[in-house]
C-alpha cells in the first residue's frame, strides 16, 4: 500500500494539468480586465454581451448550431438503419460493409480530411455546405451506429417477432417495439454526433467553403490576429454547451428508466 | 333436425387446420428439416417431441412465418400461406422467453394485437379483461412485466397470443423456464384454457411427461424427420421405432424371431421366455419380418418369487437381479436373464427384491410391441 499516495498526487496532477486550462479559460471570460488575461479585476459578464454583439460570431454559432443539428439528425438516422441491417440481417459482405462504416474513427482526421478534399478536386466539385455537412456525416457516423449497435444486440429479436404475429407491420413493429427499446442508445448517438460535429475543426477547415466559419474556425480566426478576452468568453460557452447537453442526455435517460421500473 | 346439417358441422369439426407438404428447410448446406408432411386437425392439441437439435422450432417457425421454407407448402385452413407475411397469419404466438414488451404495461401488452384488428375501445376493454381473467391474472393490468413474476409473465404472453382470436397457437417451450411444481400446475391449466378455447395448438417441447400428459396428438421426431405419429397412448404404448421407444420412457428392447404370421396373430420365439403370439395390430409397420424386436416397457415386466402363480397368459424367465434403484413410489431394477439385461419398474406394493436374489420375471404378451428389423 506504499504506492498508494504517489500515484493520488500523479493522478491529481494529471487531472490538474488537464482541466486547469479549462477552468482558467471559464474563469477569465468573466474577468472585467480588458486584456483577458491575470489578475482578475473584478466580475463582469461584458465578453459575453461583446459576444452577442459581434455578428461574426454570431453568424458562426448559428452556422455551428445548425451544422451540428443536421449532423445529428442525418447520422443517428443513417446509424439507426445501417445498426439495423448489421444486426438483424444477412448479406453478403456484411463485414467489409460494417468496417467501412467504422473506418473513419480508425483513420486519422486529417488524412481523411485531405482524402476527401482531394477526391472532390478530382471530381471538380466545389465546397459547399451541403459537402461539409456530408463530411461530418461519415466521421459521426461510427459514433452512432457503435452505440446502437451494441444495445440493439441486447434487444432480442423475439420482441419484434411477437410484435409482427400480433398483426404489426415491419415498420409498425419498429416504431412500436424495437425503437423505444433502443432510444437511449439513439439519443447518446445524436449527441455524440452533436458534439463531435460542433467541436470539429481539422476536417471542417479543409471542407468548409469560403465564408463560412463555425465555432471553432472562428475562434481560430480570431487567434491569429489577437487574443480577445471574448475568446474565453466563446470558450466558455462552448465548453457549456457540449458538456451540459451529454448531460442533460444522461439524465433524461435516467428519468425514464425510473419511471419504468418504480 | 334435419341430417344434413349435421353432416356439415361434422365436416368442419374435422377438418384439418394446418398442412404441412412436403416441407424442407436448408442452412446453407445443413438439412434442419427433411420433407416433412403433417395435418394438424382443427381444434386439436399437437406436439411436437424429440430431443434438442431434432428441428421442432424450425418447423414451428415455419409455420409462424417466422421462416421460410426451402421447398414445400404451408396450409392454413386450405389456404397457401407460403407468401403471407407473420402479420397477416393471424398466430398466437408464445415464445419460451415470453418477450414481454418491457416499455408497455401489462394491459398495453396484452391490447397490442387489437390495436391492428377491427375492434372499438370497448370492445378492447373487455377483450383484454376476459383474457385476462381466463389466466387468472385479472388485475395486472397497470403494472410493467418486470413486475410480474415468471409464471405470471408466461400467463400474460398465453393472454396477448390468445386475445386476437388465433387460427392456430404455437408455443415453443413455453414452461421450460419454469420450475418444476409451477410447470405441472401450467400443464394443467394450458390444457384446460386451449380445450375451453378450441383452439388449434402446435406444442414444442423435449419433456416427454408433457407431451403425454396435454397432447391429442405427438409427433416424435428425431434429426429433421418425423418418427411417429399417433396419440399419446399409441406413440407410448405401440412405438413405431426403437427411437421411440427409448425416447419415451424406460424400454426393454429384445430380439426374436418370427416363428409364423397369421391373419390376426404372430408366433414369435423369445430367448428364455419360449413362444408366444401378439396380435398384428401389435406390430406397428404391418409385415413382420423373420427377425425382429420386441418392445416392452419396464414398468410392465414385473418381478415375482420363483414359486409364485403367474397371472394367466404370462410368460416368464428365470434371472437374478443385478442392482436396485428405489425411485420412492416405484422400484426400479436391474435384472439379468441369461445374457439380457432387463428393466422392470414395480410398485412398492408387490413384493420387494434385493441385489443378487433370483427371481421370475414375466410379462403379458398384450403389452409389447413387435418391430422389424
Ligand atoms: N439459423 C440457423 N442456421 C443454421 N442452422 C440452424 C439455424 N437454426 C437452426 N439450425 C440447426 O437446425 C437444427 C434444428 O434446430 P431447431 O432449433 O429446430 O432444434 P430444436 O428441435 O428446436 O432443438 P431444441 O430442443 O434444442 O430447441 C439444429 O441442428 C440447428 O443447429
Ligand atoms: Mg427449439
Amino acid at each position: 500500500m506504499r504506492g498508494w499516495p504517489l500515484i493520488r498526487a500523479w493522478t491529481i496532477l494529471v487531472y490538474t494539468f488537464m482541466f486547469l486550462p479549462v477552468a482558467v479559460v471559464i474563469l477569465l471570460a468573466f474577468n472585467a480586465n480588458q486584456f483577458g488575461a491575470f489578475p482578475m479585476t473584478g466580475f463582469s459578464l461584458r465578453w459575453f454581451v461583446a459576444l452577442w454583439e459581434n455578428d461574426a460570431i454570431v453568424r458562426a454559432f448559428q452556422t455551428s448550431l445548425t451544422l451540428g443539428l443536421m449532423t445529428a439528425i442525418i447520422s443517428t438516422t443513417l446509424g439507426v438503419l445501417a445498426s439495423l441491417a448489421l444486426v438483424r440481417y444477412d448479406f453478403p459482405g456484411k463485414n467489409s460493409i460494417s468496417t467501412l462504416l467504422i473506418a473513419p474513427i480508425l483513420v486519422p482526421e486529417v488524412v481523411l480530411a485531405v482524402a476527401l478534399l482531394l477526391f472532390l478536386q478530382m471530381l471538380n466539385i466545389p465546397k459547399s455546405f451541403f459537402l461539409l455537412l456530408m463530411g461530418h456525416v461519415i466521421f459521426t457516423l461510427p459514433f452512432v451506429v457503435l452505440v446502437v449497435q451494441a444495445r440493439l444486440v441486447a434487444v432480442k429479436k423475439d420482441y419484434e417477432e411477437a410484435a409482427r404475429s400480433l398483426g404489426a407491420s415491419p415498420i409498425q413493429a419498429f416504431f412500436q417495439i424495437t425503437l423505444p427499446l433502443i432510444l437511449p442508445a439513439v439519443m447518446a448517438g445524436g449527441l455524440f454526433a452533436f458534439t463531435i460535429s460542433f467541436d470539429d475543426i481539422t476536417g471542417t477547415l479543409f471542407w468548409k467553403p469560403g465564408g463560412v466559419e463555425t465555432v471553432p474556425t472562428q475562434i481560430f480566426a480570431m487567434l491569429r490576429n489577437s487574443i480577445s478576452p471574448e475568446i474565453n468568453a466563446l470558450g466558455a460557452v462552448m465548453i457549456m454547451l457540449t458538456t451540459g447537453l451529454p448531460l442533460i442526455g444522461i439524465g433524461v435517460a435516467r428519468w425514464s428508466a425510473s419511471r419504468r421500473n418504480k | 333436425m334435419p341430417l344434413p346439417t349435421i353432416f356439415a358441422r361434422d365436416e368442419i369439426i374435422m377438418s384439418t387446420a394446418v398442412t404441412l407438404d412436403n416441407i424442407v428447410k436448408r442452412f446453407g448446406t445443413f438439412t434442419a428439416v427433411h420433407p416433412l408432411n403433417l395435418e394438424i386437425e382443427q381444434g386439436s392439441f399437437l406436439t411436437l417431441l424429440g430431443p434438442s437439435g431434432c428441428g421442432k422450432t424450425t418447423t414451428l417457425r415455419m409455420i409462424a412465418g417466422l421462416l421460410d421454407p426451402t421447398e414445400g407448402d404451408i396450409l392454413v385452413k386450405g389456404q397457401r400461406v407460403n407468401t403471407v407475411p407473420i402479420h397477416k397469419r393471424n398466430l398466437g404466438i408464445v415464445f419460451q422467453s415470453y418477450a414481454l414488451f418491457p416499455h408497455k404495461t401489462i394491459f398495453e401488452n396484452v391490447a397490442f394485437g387489437l390495436k391492428y384488428r377491427d375492434v372499438s375501445k370497448a370492445e378492447v376493454e373487455q377483450k383484454v379483461k376476459a383474457a385476462m381473467e381466463l389466466v387468472q391474472l385479472p388485475d395486472m393490468g397497470d403494472r410493467y412485466p418486470t413486475q410480474l413474476s415468471g409464471g405470471q409473465q408466461q400467463r400474460i404472453a398465453l393472454a396477448r397470443a390468445i386475445v386476437i382470436e388465433p387460427d392456430v397457437l404455437l408455443l415453443d417451450e413455453p414452461l421450460s423456464a419454469l420450475d418444476a411444481n409451477l410447470r405441472e400446475d401450467m400443464r394443467v391449466e394450458l390444457k384446460n384454457i386451449q380445450e375451453k378455447l378450441g383452439v388449434t395448438t402446435v406444442f414444442v417441447t423435449h419433456d416427454q411427461g408433457e407431451a403425454l400428459a396435454m397432447s391429442d396428438n405427438i409427433v416424435v421426431m428425431r434429426d429433421g424427420r418425423i418418427e411417429q405419429v399417433g396419440s399419446p397412448w399409441d406413440v407410448y404404448n405401440r412405438p413405431a421405432s426403437e427411437f421411440v421407444a427409448q425416447f419415451l420412457g424406460a424400454s426393454n428392447l429384445m430380439d426374436v424371431s418370427v416363428e409364423g404370421a397369421g391373419a390376426d396373430k404372430v408366433a414369435i420365439e423369445l430367448p428364455h421366455f419360449g413362444k408366444l403370439e401378439v396380435d398384428t395390430t401389435q406390430v406397428p409397420k404391418g409385415n413382420a419380418s423373420q427377425k425382429g424386436k420386441l418392445v416392452l416397457r419396464a414398468e410392465k415386466l414385473q418381478l415375482s418369487d420363483a414359486k409364485a402363480k403367474l397371472p394367466a397368459g404370462h410368460v416368464s424367465a428365470k434371472g437374478t437381479v443385478e442392482a436396485v434403484d428405489y425411485l420412492g413410489q416405484s422400484v426400479r431394477y436391474f435384472v439379468h436373464v441369461g445374457d439380457q439385461k432387463l428393466q422392470a419398474i414395480n410398485t412398492v406394493g408387490q413384493a420387494l427384491f434385493n441385489q443378487g436374489e433370483a427371481a421370475q420375471v414375466h410379462f403379458d404378451p398384450q403389452n409389447c410391441t413387435l418391430l422389424g428389423d
